[in-house]
Order: structure tokens, then C-alpha cells, then sequence
């Protein structure tokens, strides 16, 4: 039976749940580093190392790892991740007004982080959800059909 | 087996689960312990089928098929007692529903076959037993009692189905070099990495018809002698993840996955496995780098998985389709798939339909149907009736296919010879208001984002493409510029390592082949026809039409308009943005576009 991973603890110990829960072949690799990314918001040194040491494998790789993929982050994030699809039939449903509504609200670019650590925006891939584009998701809620009004009522439902 | 005299569907899509619809699942469960009816009525879930346009959710209720829309929480108490304890249809919730209730998947048009979207919205996905009823499994019992490894293989050569991921390479044949390969141990694995943009036709068969993919999996690794195997489905698809782990159980359950499968003696299991972001691990060899817990980077080949696949052990790639098409072929036989299809091409093809087309969403119909019947048949033209100007097949690597190829029959030869390629099915339609020259430089923007990096061709190859098209759209384009994009298409598609490399070209290309007069007005004239391209456009207010109402003055976002009440107005060029917002507001059409 997987351990639960109890809020507040601190890395070595998550790591060595993590790392218990799964085993620590290499093919583990990353699903354990998409539930750091998940638990912690992002992969920090410190887990790497650790990491590094139950699996046995080099830190280089681990973090040539976490670099590689879009959803993984070895940068802090803010406690709200908003994803916004970039692609194109989003695009076209109005896509590019909702996003820069976004940016204007955020006062923050492609990327970054919002100094309160509240905020973290970033584009993804298709969501596949092009139907009732354009979509977002923030932490785990989708939006569809979100038009560039809706935009501060969204994110006012955040703390 | 318990029966039931109702079953209530809630459709769970995204949509609905959005507006809530695991809520309202137990608020339906709550009332129906408080009337006492819960022996009596089942709740299931079903993928989507209301109209997402409303604000609230949809469920149908069976026998009787009656259909309910937009729903809320508040809405259930009334609901229960009226239908399920008077047995009255509560009509106010029954709204005049569009034909279409779903968006993505409306009900077969003519020229429609469907095989692979058969049960899809029909059957709840989250139950094997649905599935069981439509012939399901009866595909594996059939396999595994009445025929041979080889005998199998020999079905689904004769049906001619071919990789439904876009190469379009028999999938028999792929099972054959699997079953001849050295090694103990073999992999069955299903590309569910669905990532080209406007595709999602592997998704709506994950989360609606788990189990015709696990099923044709099974066969196809007793065919190709797997123990393992595993669904490696792109992140961005939770619900699809969901779904799948979720019907592996119960097939584990069942005796269908797992040690001595039906008592056949034969073995095999599955395990899903979720990207973390990256498209190139659509890339076969990339994709097995991923399940290894490495960098998702493409590798060269030879050798070919069939022979150093996962962790070098054979192992064989289909697509999402590709495996949900098997049952069907195993049950119905070889002949009958065969009699579907076009010249090589047997079967059908689902398309993910957008743009500028009437009817957007999802279709699935045989190989060799026209583009043309595609876009005005089963599509009903282009939206506002405006004039067709190209179709962009196969997602980002595809090409775009001018009017004069429209009557194109679709197959993986066809495309491929007129410079596009099947690919995951997406279908981009555009209309004359589209520029050809900005949509390549769209889509080079995305595949240069998304390019790996591994190898310099593409790596550099689609930056420098991308700096030449950006370039142009901005007016700066410079006369040897086509005759460079030219030389860098043939060396990225020559000298790149994988399949995104060798089709992110194309896009580009067969623009420069179908589009040439549109390139060269953008670089010589500096002028774009389609009136797309900011830095070529200018915004004009006509005198004889303005009225002077101040409507466009009021509402722009730099104030670079001016003018008195009643006197006619104007545009700063110098400060105008051309965001275009004064052009849609206008009710005397007096803005012109220059």
C-alpha cells in the first residue's frame, strides 16, 4: 500500500516515500519527479540530491530530466499555476484577446512568476479541448469558452 | 448482477466535470437514498452529451431516453421526485436542444462510417460490463480459443490496416517482425501522446471506449508474443489517464489482463504511463526514452524498436486507433475491413475537423473519400459561405492543399504526394481571409518551440526558417529570401533525425508551391493580399460613410482616432496599433482595411 504523503514535511522524507512507493528503478524517474513537481510545486536542488542518492543515479541526469519536460519545474512557482493554450484553434477562437486580458490583469509576462508568489502563468500545449476553446487550467480546475470579461471574476476565486 | 429500472448517464466530460458534475452525481445519490430509490435507479457516468453552451450540466435518463440540460445542484431534488418517484418527465428541464449535443462528436453524417467512434457517447467508459454487451472481448475470446499467433497475424495483414499515427506502415507486418525477433521478452506499447494541436480524436476514444483499445492491445500481443505492455498518454490528458487506469482494473479484474488470460495459458499486463510535456514523444524512439525515465529525445534507426525497443528489447509501437480498429477486424473479418478504404488505405480515418469549416468537430469516414466531399459534405462548406482558399492536413508537419487538390481521394499516398501527410488526422480549413505566409510562420513557430534540440538540422534549421518568415510578415523581406526558406526545407527534411524534423518543413513548403504569388507580394510589393499581416495593413476611415457617431473614437485603446461629433473621424497611422477593434464596432462599415 502507498504511503500518503503528509503536508509539511520535509524533502528528504518525501523523496523517501516517493522513492519507497514506486521502487527505484530509473523507468520511476518521472513519475516520482511529476509528484515532487506536484507536492512541492517545483524540483528544488535539494530534492534532486536526494534523489539522486535513493535511485541511484547521477544528479546531472535527474536534472537533464526535470530540464527536458514542459510540466516539470526546477524553478519555484507561485501557489497558483495558470496554464493557457498557445495552440492554434484556440488561437483562433479568440485565444490571443483572453491572453493578453491575462497579462494585463497579472502584470506579468509569459513565464514569470508574480512577486507575492501568488501567481505563476505559462502557456501549454493543446489541451486537446479545442471544442470550447479557448481553455486554461488553473492548479486542477478548466476553463472553457473563457472570454476576456470572465478573466478577473476567475481569478478573484483564488486566495 | 443487480437490475435496475432506470439508469441515469451524467455526462462527466471536462466540460461538465468544470461545471460540476461529481457533485451533482452525489447530490442525485443523496436524493435518491432520501425517496428510497436507490435499488431502483443507477448512476452512471457517460462522456459528453449535452450542449456545452449551457451554463449547467446534462444527464439522460434510460429506458425512457429522456434528455436533460442544464442542470444545477438545486435542480436535482424536484428532478428526482418528479421523474424517477411520479414518473412524470419534469418538461421544464427539457429544453429545444440543437440536433448536434455535442461539439466535438455529432451523430454520423452521411459518408460517415464509423467504426472507431461506434460506442463512443453510448456506453459509459468507467464500466466493462457496456462494453462487454457491444461484443466487446469477444474479439480476445475468439483469438485466444480459436486461432494461432500466426493466424492472427495473417487476419489483420489481409484487412491492410496500417498505423493510424500518420507513417501508415501495416500493422500486421509490424506484429510479424515482433514475433520473429530474438528475445525473452517483448513490448506491446500504445502511442496515446496525442499532442498535434486541433487533434483530440485519441482522446475522445481513451475516455469513451477505454476498453476497444486495451482489447486490441491484448490481441495484438498475443499475436506479436508481448508480456507487457504499456499506454504512454500525454499529461495533458488527466481524464483520459483516469479512464485508462481505471478500465485496466477492471479487465484485471475481469481475467482479461494478467497471468493465464480467459485460461488460455497466454500472459500479458498493462500499465499506463503519463508524459510530462514534451511533443516530441509522439516520436517512437523518443517515446520509449520517456518510459525509460530519460530525456524524451528521438534516437537514430535502424535499429528499429522491432528489434532494440524498450530497454533494446523488441517491442512494437501502434497508435490509439490503430489498436481500436483490431476487435472489430478480428470479429467482422479481414474481407470486410478490406472492402472499406482506397486502393492501399483500408478501413476508415477519424479527422478532427477546424477553421473555417460549418461543421467543426470529429468525423470518421472511409479512405478515399475526396477533400472535397470531406469539407462540403460531411463539413457543409466554409463558414459565412466565404471562398475556400486552403486545407492544412496532418497537424503541424502537414502541408496546405490548395483548391485545385480538393478533389484529392484521401489516402497516405495521395497526401503524401501532394506534399502533405495524413498524420493524426487534424484537418485546418481557411478561407480567403487567411494569409498563407503568417500561417506558415505559425506553425514553424510551433514546431521550432517544440523541437528537441537533439540534432542541429532542426534545431537551427527551424529558428532560421522561423527569423526569415517573421521577417517577411513584417515587411522586410528581402528578394533571395525564397530561394533560402527553398534550400533550408530540402536540408532540414533531408538531414533530420526524426519524423518532426523531416515534416516541419512542409507547412513551408507547400506554401512556397501552392501560395507562391502570396510570398512574393509580401516581399516585393510589400502588400498582404489576405489583409492578415499588421505591418502591411493600414486602417482608413472613408470619408463619404463615417457619420461621426464617435463610437470607434471612444472605444480605442490608444486614442489614435479623432474627430468632432458629426464630422468625420480619423486614424493616426502613427499611433494606430491596428488591433482592429474600430473596423468590428463600426455599424456604417466605414473603416477600410488598406
Amino acid at each position: 500500500m502507498a504511503t500518503e504523503i503528509e503536508k509539511g514535511q520535509d524533502i528528504p522524507k518525501i523523496v523517501q516515500t516517493l522513492v519507497q512507493n514506486h521502487g527505484d528503478e530509473k523507468a520511476e524517474l518521472i513519475p516520482i519527479l511529476q509528484e515532487i513537481n506536484r507536492e512541492m510545486g517545483y524540483i528544488s536542488d535539494e530534492a534532486i540530491k536526494e534523489l539522486s542518492e535513493r535511485m541511484n543515479l547521477p544528479s546531472s541526469h535527474i536534472y537533464s530530466v526535470a530540464t527536458f519536460y514542459r510540466m516539470l519545474s526546477t524553478e519555484p512557482r507561485g501557489r497558483h499555476v495558470i496554464q493557457f493554450c498557445e495552440s492554434a484553434p484556440c488561437h483562433v477562437a479568440g485565444g490571443r484577446l483572453v491572453w493578453q486580458r491575462m497579462l494585463r490583469e497579472l502584470g506579468l509576462e509569459k513565464g514569470e512568476t508574480s512577486q507575492d508568489n501568488k501567481w505563476t502563468l505559462l502557456t501549454t500545449s493543446c489541451l486537446g479541448l479545442c471544442g470550447v476553446g479557448p481553455v486554461m487550467i488553473i492548479d486542477n480546475d478548466i476553463y472553457g469558452n473563457v472570454t476576456p470579461e470572465q478573466v478577473p471574476g476567475i481569478l478573484s476565486n483564488y486566495e | 448482477m443487480a437490475y435496475f429500472r432506470s439508469h441515469v448517464l451524467v455526462s462527466v466530460d471536462p466540460v461538465c466535470v468544470e461545471k460540476g458534475a461529481y457533485d451533482l452525481i452525489d447530490t442525485l445519490q443523496d436524493e435518491f437514498v432520501k425517496q428510497g430509490l436507490v435499488d431502483e435507479v443507477q448512476v452512471l457516468e457517460t462522456s459528453r452529451i449535452g450542449d456545452p453552451e449551457t451554463e449547467g450540466i446534462d444527464l439522460m435518463v434510460y429506458p425512457e431516453a429522456v434528455h436533460y440540460t442544464n442542470l444545477s445542484l438545486d435542480d436535482v431534488p424536484f428532478l428526482v421526485e418528479e421523474h424517477f418517484l411520479k414518473g412524470r418527465v419534469a418538461e421544464q428541464y427539457i429544453r429545444e436542444t440543437k440536433k448536434n449535443l455535442d461539439e466535438e462528436l455529432s451523430a454520423p453524417k452521411t459518408k460517415e462510417v464509423r467504426i472507431i467512434l461506434k460506442n463512443i457517447g453510448e456506453i459509459d467508459p468507467l464500466n466493462i460490463e457496456d462494453y462487454i454487451a457491444r461484443d466487446g472481448y469477444m474479439a480476445l475470446g475468439k483469438v485466444l480459443t480459436e486461432m494461432t499467433p500466426e493466424e492472427t497475424i495473417q487476419e489483420v495483414l489481409d484487412s491492410g490496416l496500417r498505423g493510424r499515427g500518420g507513417a501508415g506502415f501495416p500493422t500486421g507486418l509490424k506484429w510479424r517482425f515482433i514475433r520473429n525477433a530474438d528475445g525473452d521478452q517483448k513490448f506491446m506499447i500504445c502511442n496515446a501522446d496525442e499532442g498535434d494541436p486541433g487533434a483530440f480524436a485519441n482522446r475522445r476514444v481513451l475516455e469513451g471506449d477505454p476498453h476497444s483499445v486495451i482489447e486490441g492491445m491484448i490481441i495484438g500481443a498475443f499475436a506479436a508474443g508481448a508480456s507487457q505492455g504499456y499506454i504512454y498518454c500525454r499529461a495533458e490528458y488527466p481524464i483520459a489517464v483516469r479512464t485508462m487506469k481505471i478500465a485496466i482494473e477492471q479487465a484485471r479484474n475481469f481475467g482479461l489482463l494478467g497471468n493465464d488470460i480467459l485460461g488460455s495459458g497466454f500472459s500479458f499486463d498493462l500499465e499506463v504511463r503519463m508524459g510530462a510535456g514534451a511533443f516530441v514523444c509522439g516520436e517512437e524512439t523518443a517515446l520509449m526514452a520517456s518510459i525509460e525515465g530519460q530525456r524524451g529525445e528521438p534516437r537514430p534507426r535502424p535499429p528499429f524498436p522491432a528489434q532494440k525497443g524498450l530497454w533494446e528489447k523488441p517491442s512494437n509501437i501502434n497508435n490509439v486507433e490503430t489498436y481500436a480498429n483490431v476487435p472489430q477486424i478480428i470479429l467482422k473479418g479481414a474481407e470486410w475491413f478490406a472492402s472499406l478504404g482506397y486502393k492501399k488505405s483500408t478501413g476508415t480515418k477519424t479527422f478532427s475537423m477546424a477553421g473555417d469549416v460549418k461543421n467543426t468537430g470529429l468525423i470518421e469516414v472511409p479512405f478515399g473519400i475526396t477533400l472535397r466531399e470531406i469539407i462540403y459534405d460531411v463539413g457543409d462548406g466554409i463558414k459565412e459561405d466565404k471562398k475556400f482558399k486552403a486545407v492544412q492536413t496532418g497537424g503541424p508537419m502537414g502541408g496546405c492543399l490548395p483548391e485545385s487538390l480538393l478533389d484529392l481521394h484521401m489516402d497516405y499516398e495521395a497526401l503524401a504526394e501532394a506534399g502533405s501527410i495524413l498524420g493524426s488526422g487534424g484537418l485546418v480549413v481557411m478561407d480567403e481571409d487567411t494569409c498563407m505566409v503568417d500561417i506558415a510562420r505559425f506553425f514553424m513557430d510551433f514546431t521550432q518551440d517544440e523541437s528537441c534540440g537533439k540534432c542541429t538540422p532542426c534545431r537551427v534549421g527551424t529558428r532560421r526558417i522561423l527569423e526569415i518568415l517573421t521577417r517577411i510578415c513584417e515587411g522586410k523581406g528581402k528578394p533571395d529570401d525564397i530561394d533560402t526558406l527553398r534550400y533550408l526545407c530540402d536540408e532540414i527534411n533531408e538531414n533530420s533525425l526524426c519524423g518532426l524534423g523531416k515534416g516541419a518543413p512542409n507547412p513551408v513548403k507547400s506554401t512556397l508551391e501552392h501560395f507562391l504569388d502570396e510570398y512574393e507580394a509580401h516581399i516585393y510589393e510589400k502588400r498582404c493580399p489576405a489583409k492578415v499581416c499588421k505591418a502591411l495593413i493600414r486602417f482608413e476611415i472613408i470619408d463619404d460613410l463615417c457619420t461621426g457617431c464617435t463610437l470607434c473614437a471612444r472605444n480605442c485603446p490608444v486614442d489614435a482616432i479623432s474627430g468632432e461629433r458629426r464630422q468625420t473621424h480619423v486614424i493616426d497611422p502613427d499611433i494606430c496599433i491596428k488591433c482592429g477593434i474600430c473596423e468590428q464596432l463600426c455599424p456604417y462599415d466605414a473603416i477600410e482595411i488598406k
